[in-house]
């Protein structure tokens, strides 16, 4: 089963192609705002050197958030084209899941990606066996919120792209027991998109290309003051 | 015979969704449009990031509707054409993404489309014989254009406004009288019963031989005639201010486009965008292009809107002519007209 993947959650726009467990080809480009350009060349790239076409593909892995609200439009909105025009099935994967999925550590894994202001999209991880179990669903929080409610007692290993505005500081609160993931572990890769969703194909529940959507976590500031607005109200 | 061209269009520059598919850039085989009037309005207006959200909601579901309404399939298709602004960038995203990925897993050509060159091809769709070259006056909520429409992918632009679009006037007059978004439909339905000589409010043409327009300092007298009528205590009539400004409006519209056409020995004035159907506007150009010996041609409502169709056609004649896009095709939020 070939399965093609797609992360644009953050300034990477990255995708891959895995063919059962074999990595056939894997394309990164971290390149501020250029999501909507190079998308879909990229994808094309990586399909003509592997002499495939979308046609050949069985399964579609795409990263649904949380992160940049814009970039995880393109990546839905191009992967589910695919997916319609072909009529294949599609899986959306957690942007901190993927993250998290790229380390393998004995204790808690903290995915952080930067959600300004000083707030970061996380979630907490930890492995069970060979399975990755979700400790905390993912949300969006002040960094030292996340600090405070992170447990006491054991081991934590942060990676994601907040890790470098906030290291310093979570250094400072937590001392040993925090560990930081190598570089190239704090970038989103659709490597680890594209084998979560070989992975959950058969239990996706009913996502498809109609009604996949992102995970947007902060409801948009209109729609939050509308609500606020309307509780006064009522 | 020549094979016939069956093009897939996708509009989602503002705020409706729309899905369209036609044969030969004039014929619509479907055109869906599925309108967000209704979540906007609660808002007073577009909220770009509730906008973004619909569209990415909806946009394959409209999609396969478009699809089945003209009896096709995606094998069927030879070209996609796709909004590439102006409009909102986040809006404008979903669909230009859509767009790409269909155009690249069918291998056919993508043509990216200028929202404003669509509203001027929903007339070639409403009539069937409508040949360049012809006058042409673009209004809507976010453009007031005067232009001069060479050939089909060849226009000059030879007006426009300088502050306020025409219909964002409408829209900030309604709210200042209390009325409902959007303010062009509600303005116009009131103005038939109104008098449009009760308030003299100004006509602004700028300076002489001038084709460009204003309408900030129209919007203006209507709210200083507001705040001076409330003060003084007198009642204010809706439909009498309405009236009076929509026809300070429709009338600077309407001579300006005549001036033009008169000036270029152009026997035709086309009318475009979502204010071309404003009623207001039409009797008039119709009555002064009657006293000129100018024909008036417009759009039906439905293609007065912002819909898929008129992109699909705007797509096809680029097409024809050579103007196609690539793979790297991207929106540009604030594109211009030639
Ligand atoms: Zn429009």
């Amino acid at each position: 089963m070939k399965v093609l993947a797609v992360d644009t959650s953050t300034v990477i726009a990255t995708c891959a192609v895995m063919e059962d467990e074999n990595l056939l080809g894997e394309y990164s480009l971290n390149q501020n705002m250029s999501h909507s350009e190079n998308l879909v060349p990229m994808i094309k790239e990586v399909l003509d050197s592997l002499k495939l076409h979308v046609r050949d593909i069985d399964l579609y892995g795409v990263a649904v958030g949380p992160g940049s609200f814009t970039g995880l439009r393109i990546g839905i909105a191009t992967v589910k084209a695919f997916a319609h025009v072909y009529n294949k099935p599609i899986v959306g994967i957690s942007t901190l899941e993927a993250l998290a999925f790229n380390l393998s550590f004995n204790g808690l894994i903290v995915p952080m990606i930067d959600a300004r202001r000083n707030r970061v999209y996380t979630g907490i991880y930890r492995w069970k066996r060979d399975r990755l179990i979700n400790v905390m669903e993912p949300t969006v929080m002040d960094i030292n919120n996340l600090i405070e409610t992170l447990p006491k007692e054991e081991n934590i290993l942060v990676n994601g792209n907040a890790v470098y505005i906030h290291k310093d500081h979570i250094k400072d609160k937590l001392g040993d027991r925090v560990h930081f993931a190598q570089n190239i572990h704090n970038h989103c890769r659709a490597l680890s998109v594209a084998e979560l969703a070989l992975k959950k194909v058969d239990n996706t529940g009913n996502a498809n290309y109609y009604n996949l959507v992102p995970e947007y976590i902060k409801e948009s500031q209109a729609q939050g003051e509308l609500r606020k607005k309307e509780s006064d109200i009522i | 015979m020549e094979k016939d061209i069956i093009t897939l269009a996708i509009e989602t520059s503002c705020d409706e969704t729309s899905v369209a598919v036609l044969k030969n850039g004039r014929e619509v085989l479907s055109n869906v449009i599925s309108s967000q009037i209704d979540i906007h309005r609660k808002f007073g207006g577009v909220v770009p990031e509730v906008a973004s959200r619909k569209h990415i909601e909806n946009i394959n579901i409209i999609i396969q509707q478009a699809l089945d309404e003209a009896n096709i399939t995606f094998d069927d298709i030879d070209l996609i054409g796709v909004t590439r602004g102006p409009g909102l960038v986040g809006a404008l995203l979903v669909g230009i993404s859509s767009a790409k990925a269909i155009a690249y897993a069918l291998n056919k050509p993508i043509v990216g489309v200028n929202h404003i060159e669509g509203h001027i091809c929903a007339n070639y769709i409403e009539h069937k014989d409508l040949q360049p070259p012809f006058t042409c006056l673009v209004v809507s909520g976010g453009h007031t254009y005067l232009i001069y429409v060479r050939d089909y992918t060849d226009y000059e632009l030879v007006g426009r406004t300088r502050d306020d679009a025409a219909g964002e006037a409408f829209d900030k007059v309604a709210r200042a009288l209390g009325l409902p978004y959007p303010g062009g439909p509600v303005i116009d339905k009131l103005a038939k019963e109104g008098n449009k000589d009760a308030v003299e409010f100004p006509r602004v043409y700028l300076e002489h031989n001038s084709y460009d327009f204003s309408f900030s300092g129209l919007k203006t007298a209507v709210l200083n005639y507001l705040n001076q009528a409330r003060q003084k205590g007198e009642e204010i009539i809706v439909k009498d201010v309405a009236a009076s400004f929509q026809q300070a409006v429709i009338e600077v519209l309407v001579e300006k486009s005549i001036h033009l056409a008169k000036e270029r020995h152009s026997d035709r004035i086309v009318i475009a965008g979502g204010v071309a159907a404003n009623e207001g506007l039409r009797s008039l150009m119709e009555k002064r292009g009657n006293e000129e010996n100018i024909k008036i041609l417009y759009p039906s409502r439905i293609l007065c809107t912002d819909n898929a169709a008129m992109i699909g056609s705007a797509a096809y004649f680029n097409y024809i002519n050579g103007k196609v896009s690539d793979l790297y095709l991207n929106v540009v939020p604030n594109l211009d007209l030639a």
